[in-house]
Formats: structure tokens, sequence, C-alpha cells
């Protein structure tokens, strides 16, 4: 089938409920409406009103229904309109839902899966354009997925709604609706903890996930036409994170620029150049470069533009990490 | 006065004016200099509204949502409000934010993208909240604010019905309780909370029977009729400057347009519902209010519309003339002052701006 980032979650959900009957979707405006970008359209008059819950507007609620849900057996997939409003379920997710599996022994999980949509320049007003993976990768316990494609939106949601423990399942809103690839019909998954390599290339390497992925390729793209091949590392899941693939990456190319639009201060970024060069040190023949969010919080809508990482920007450290 | 209940009665929502425009037997409404200030600010709001709307197809603005058929709320309760109370509201309260001394470019220029504020000195208003039900305990801390330094004046604390819903909502109003603070919670039920129907949202019966839970009188209002809402308001503010603690208004009132300029209300509501209430229309039904009392001069509706249009060409011009945000302001915005660390790093991200000519 042809689909694009926000139809494969979609299928994918699709698929859960239809196979797993444990499985069950709850969320704001999730129901009739769809969702508000439609990631659930049609499930409830497919499924009926007791697998497709509209939830009362509570995210903490919502994430702390799925506990309860996941603690009695059920297989709940949640959804927080905006990755902003993940903050609201912090206590539940930081607090609960990350420990269950350690606070009971190991007799309870919280096999469940929160879905948000994330990510900037997408014109949204306050707060809806945030990137939190950070947050949740310093919170061990669950997992953290960010799919930069349609296939691996699909492969990914559906490996992550069969993992025994939770996931934050965090869905890059500026390409929900790119172009349509060709993904395969019915149940596949894509393993979680891994990254995958995007693009090859000896010259740099080029870490990216989510939406940056794409623009990752852009820039690599640009340094074609300078004789230099990236190699472009999508990790996937940021936490834990595949050091693996990175580090055989980094150890090839020997250059490394990480790249995420979350702010820099304590981001991704930072874990994953510690990685590197805690694994793959000697194989560096330059510092590390980040190209990131600013050390602000998300501006308003005039700013950014500048804020988010572009190619040119990537490129630019792909550049300086070359002439080092 | 005396419209707040200390207990459910059978809940009929408070009225004073009929959808015909006729008083209610025996209501006391407003003086005519009152009820003109509302119904100027009313239909202000529903050009406001339109220019929005047409500014947001024609991507001058960004997402936003519409506040037709909710009008007599935002502005009975806005011009109940004085100088000295505080506001606390969301996207929904646009109007309540204009009426209150917010100049409209300065919500033409958030909605614009551009640096939100600041408010005029002087309009004791936080800034118009996005992240639903957040304001409700901040409320409670004005509340607290002005108790302790004995200011005679209020707080309004406005959401929507599926605000009610959140954490924050609950916590607010129980603090504002139990502390007996000046604060004035007041909820638009319009209905529906995007696609979500009141119904759905609590089993209660009213959202208005909530605040007895909490320890404080309320009244549901219908939120179609201006002067009730002015009136409950006048009531519950005046409550509250004097010391005598918190309440909680339920206005129900009706969502005519979208939720926001992003959403297709005809997933899932009826076109025959929204037609009903068309015919609720609060602006119309206080025009024929004025008509009734004889206060209505030939042409005024046409003639404020008129104003109104004029004033938010001019507002649209004075947003539009503002240069866009620049990364330094956002920095600048950041921290009252920056650390050597954060200049750094303001440093740093200008210079990659810089080298790639995106600055
Ligand atoms: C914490 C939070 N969750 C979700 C949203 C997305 N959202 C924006 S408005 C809205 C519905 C609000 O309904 P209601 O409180 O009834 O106010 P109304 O929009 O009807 O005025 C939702 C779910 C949000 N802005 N903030
Ligand atoms: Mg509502």
């Amino acid at each position: 089938m042809k689909a694009n980032v926000v139809e494969a979650v979609q299928d994918a959900l699709r698929i859960a409920l239809r196979e797993d009957p444990a499985c069950l979707v709850l969320g704001e405006d999730v129901g009739r409406n769809g969702g508000v970008f439609r990631a659930t359209d049609g499930l409830q008059q497919e499924f009926g009103e007791s697998r497709v819950l509209d939830t009362p507007l509570a995210e903490s609620s919502i994430a702390g229904v799925g506990l309860g849900l996941a603690a009695a057996g059920m297989h709940p997939v949640c959804e927080i309109q905006f990755a902003g409003f993940l903050y609201i379920t912090m206590n539940q997710i930081g607090s609960q839902v990350a420990r269950l599996r350690l606070r009971t022994g190991g007799s309870l999980k919280a096999q469940m899966v929160i879905r948000a949509p994330y990510g900037g320049n997408v014109r949204t007003p306050d707060l809806h354009s945030d990137s939190f993976e950070a947050i949740y990768a310093h919170t061990p316990g669950i997992k953290v997925v960010l799919p930069a494609t349609a296939y691996a939106a699909k492969g990914l949601l559906l490996a992550a709604i069969e993992d025994p423990d939770p996931v934050l399942f965090l869905e890059p809103m500026r390409i929900y609706r790119g172009y349509r690839e060709e993904i395969p019909d019915g149940r596949y998954t894509v393993p979680l903890g891994q990254a995958r390599v995007a693009r090859e290339g000896v010259d740099v390497t080029l870490v990216a996930y989510g939406a940056a992925v794409g623009t990752a390729l852009e820039a690599a793209d640009a340094l074609a036409t300078e004789g230099v091949e990236a190699e472009v590392v999508d990790l996937q899941t940021v936490a834990p994170l595949d050091a693996e693939t990175v580090l055989a990456s980094v150890r090839k190319t020997g250059r490394a620029v990480v790249i995420h639009e979350a702010a820099r201060p304590g981001g991704l970024g930072a874990e994953v150049s510690a990685v590197i060069q805690e694994g793959a040190f000697y194989s560096l023949e330059a510092p590390i470069e980040r190209v990131t969010g600013w050390g602000t919080p998300y501006p308003f809508v005039q700013a950014e533009g500048l804020y988010v990482p572009s190619a040119a920007r990537i490129a630019a450290a792909a550049r300086r990490a070359l002439s080092a | 006065m005396g419209y707040l209940r200390d207990a459910p009665d059978d809940w009929l929502p408070l009225r004073l004016v009929d959808q015909d425009g006729t008083p209610l037997l025996g209501a006391e409404l407003p003086p005519h200099d009152t009820v003109l200030a509302i119904f100027r600010w009313m239909v202000f709001g529903r050009v406001f509204d339109q220019r929005m709307l047409s500014l947001q197809r024609q991507g001058r603005i960004g997402t936003i949502g519409s506040i037709r058929g909710q009008e007599a709320s935002a502005a009975g309760l806005g011009v109940a409000m004085q100088g000295l109370d505080w506001l606390a509201g969301s996207y929904r309260e646009l109007l309540t934010y204009m009426v209150h001394g917010v100049p409209a470019e300065t919500l033409i220029s958030l909605y614009r993208g551009g640096v939100p504020g600041p408010f005029p000195e002087g309009v004791r208003a936080l800034p118009v909240q996005i992240v639903i039900g957040a304001q409700t305990p901040q409320a409670a801390g004005l509340g607290l604010a002005l108790k302790l330094r004995q200011e005679r004046a209020a707080v309004v604390a406005c959401c929507g019905d599926g605000a009610t819903s959140e954490g924050d909502f609950h916590e607010g109003v129980n603090f504002a309780g139990a502390h007996h603070l000046p604060v004035v919670f007041f909820v638009q039920n319009n209905g529906w909370a995007i696609s979500v129907p009141r119904a759905r949202q609590t089993a209660s019966a009213t959202i208005a029977q909530k605040a007895f839970a909490y320890g404080m009188p309320a009244a549901q209002v219908d939120g179609n009729d201006a002067l009730a809402v002015y009136e409950v308001c006048r009531e519950a503010l005046e409550r509250a400057r004097r010391g005598d603690g918190p309440s909680l208004i339920e206005a129900v009132t009706y969502r005519l347009g979208p939720h926001t300029t992003s959403d297709d209300p005809t997933r899932y509501r009826e076109e025959t519902e929204v037609k009903a209430r068309e015919a609720e229309d609060p602006l119309p039904r206080l025009r024929r209010y004025l008509e009734h009392a004889g206060i209505y001069e030939e042409g005024l509706q046409e003639r404020l519309e008129e104003e109104a249009r004029e004033s938010m060409g001019k507002a649209v011009a004075v947003a539009e003339a503002v240069p866009p945000v620049t990364p330094e302001q956002v920095f600048d915005l950041t921290w009252a002052a920056e650390t050597d660390g954060a200049r750094r790093e303001r440093e740093r991200a200008l210079r990659e701006l810089r080298e790639v000519g995106e600055l």
C-alpha cells in the first residue's frame, strides 16, 4: 500500500485492534473525530466505542488510566494530542509507568504505548511544537521511539504495541502528510532499540531521528555535490540508545554531527556525543558537532524557521568537522 | 443580585432577557449605558472574529479559534470586571481580554507568531493560555496575593467545559475554596471540547454544581443572555472583592464556528444542531432587547460594525508593521540576565546562523 506517516500510524493501529483483542485506543478526540490529525480516522466506526474511546480532557488521567489498563492485562495505546501536553503526564509516566515493573518486583508490567505528535516548523500555537524526547530518555523504564518514515512508523508502532515495556512514540508532525511511500500491507514490525543507516557514506556520520532525518538526508545530498559522502544514521529509538550502529559508523568515518530540533542543553546530542567519545574516541578525527534547537524554549512562529536545524546548518557543521 | 446558589436547585439557567428580547418579569437589568457598552463589545467581537478568520485564510495569521456565538459571555464578563481585577483566560476569551484593556493589535501580533504582549501597563492579565486548565491554579495564586495584600480586587479564571476535566482545574478551584480566595471561576460551557460533547466530559448534571463540593456557591447562567451574564458576574466579583470568597459561574453557550481554523466540525456534529443554535445567536438577541427598551437608535449596529472594522483595520496595520521576531529577541526574553554560559550559547547559535546566511 501507499501511505504517508499518519496513514501508516492509522494502519498499524487498525491491525493491532484487529489482531489483538487486548489492544484499545484512548485519547482526546480520537473517536468520532478520528483524532485531530486523523491518525485514528474510522477506527471507532470499525471497532466500536469500547475499543476506541474519547476520554475527558485530562492528560494525566490518559496516562494513568493507561497504566491501570495495562496492569490489568490490556494493551492500551494512549494518544496525547500534542507532545507539549506530555508535561501534564509527567507524574504518571515518570513516577509511575516507567517504574511499574521495578516497583512490583516484575509482577506487573505496563505494556502500553503513549503516542504524541511532536516537532516544529508547522506554524502551531504555543507549546504545540516542542520536542521532549530527552526528558523521557532521561526517564529509564520507558522506551522512546521516533519514526522518520511511513515504513518505520507502521513497523515501529506495531513493535511498540507488542513490546512488554511502555513506549513513548513521538510522531513527527512535520512529515505526517509528507510524500506517500510504498509500505507492506498487513503486519510487520521494525525492531525497537535499533538504529538504521538511512544513507551510506564514508566521510562523516550524521546522526538524527524523526523529521530531522529528512533534513540530514538533504544535507547529505548537498555535501555529495562537493564530493563528500555523508552517512546518515537514523536512531529510531533514542532510549535505550543503539550505540553500536552509531559507533560502527563513526569508526568508519571518524567524524560525527548529531542533529535534533529539541533545545541544545541536556539534549540527545549530548548523550550521543558522550556515547561516541566513550566508544570511538580513537577513531575521531574531529570534535563532534551538534546542530540543535537553541538554549531557549521553542520560539514564536516567526522565529521557528531559524530554530529548527536546516540542511544548510547541518552541511556547515559537517564541513567544520571535515576541515578540523 | 442573589443569583449565586449554595446548593443545587432545579438548575434552569439564569435568564433575565428572553430570546425575543423581552425582559423576564421582575428582572433587574443594568443601566442603559452599561447595556450599550456590552452591545458595542459584542459587535466588536463579531467583527474581530470575522476579520481574524479571514486573516487566517489569507495566511496572515496562524491557527485561531472562533468566538462566534460566545460574545455575550465574553463581553458580559469583561464589562463586569474592573481595572484592578485580574484576568486569567484562554484563547476563547480574546474578547474579554480586549474589554479588559488588551489592544486588538497585541492579540493579532500573538497570532501572527510574533512576540506575545507585553500587555499595556496596568492591565492585569495572565497570558492567553493555550494549555487547557493551567490558568486555574494560577488564578488561585493571584487571589492569594490579593488577599494577603488586602487589595480590593478580584481574579477571574476562565476556561471551557472540557477544561473542567483537567486536574489543574480541580486543584485550582479547591485551593481557592480552602483558602477563601477572591476568585471567580468562569466556565464557558459551549457544548463541545473540540469533538467531545459536554455529556462525554463529565457525568455531573451541571458544571456549576461542582463548586459545592469545593465549598463555594455557583450559578448556571444562560451564556447567550448578555445581561444575565453581566449581572451574575457583577455579583460574584463584588462578593470576591468584599472578601466573601470564591464562586463559580457556568455560562451555557454554544460555539457556532469551528473549534479552530484547523477543525472540521461536520465530522462530529449535525448541521441541524448548529442551525438551531444560530437561532439563539446572542447578538440579535441583545439588539432586540435594546429595541424593546427603546434605546436602539436606527442604524446603531451598522455604525458600530463600521467603527469596529475601522479599528480592526488599524490594529491589523499596526500588528503587520511590527518587524518579524529575531532570534536575539527570543534569547533576550528567555532570561532576565544571562549568565556567561547562556550568553556563550546565544553567541554560538547566532554565529551558526550567520555562517549559513540564515541571519
Ligand atoms: C492540556 C491541553 N490538552 C489538549 C489541548 C488541545 N485542545 C485545545 S482546545 C481543546 C478543547 C478545549 O475544550 P473546552 O475546554 O471546552 O474549551 P473550548 O475550546 O470549547 O472553548 C483541546 C483538547 C490543549 N490545548 N491543552
Ligand atoms: Mg467547550
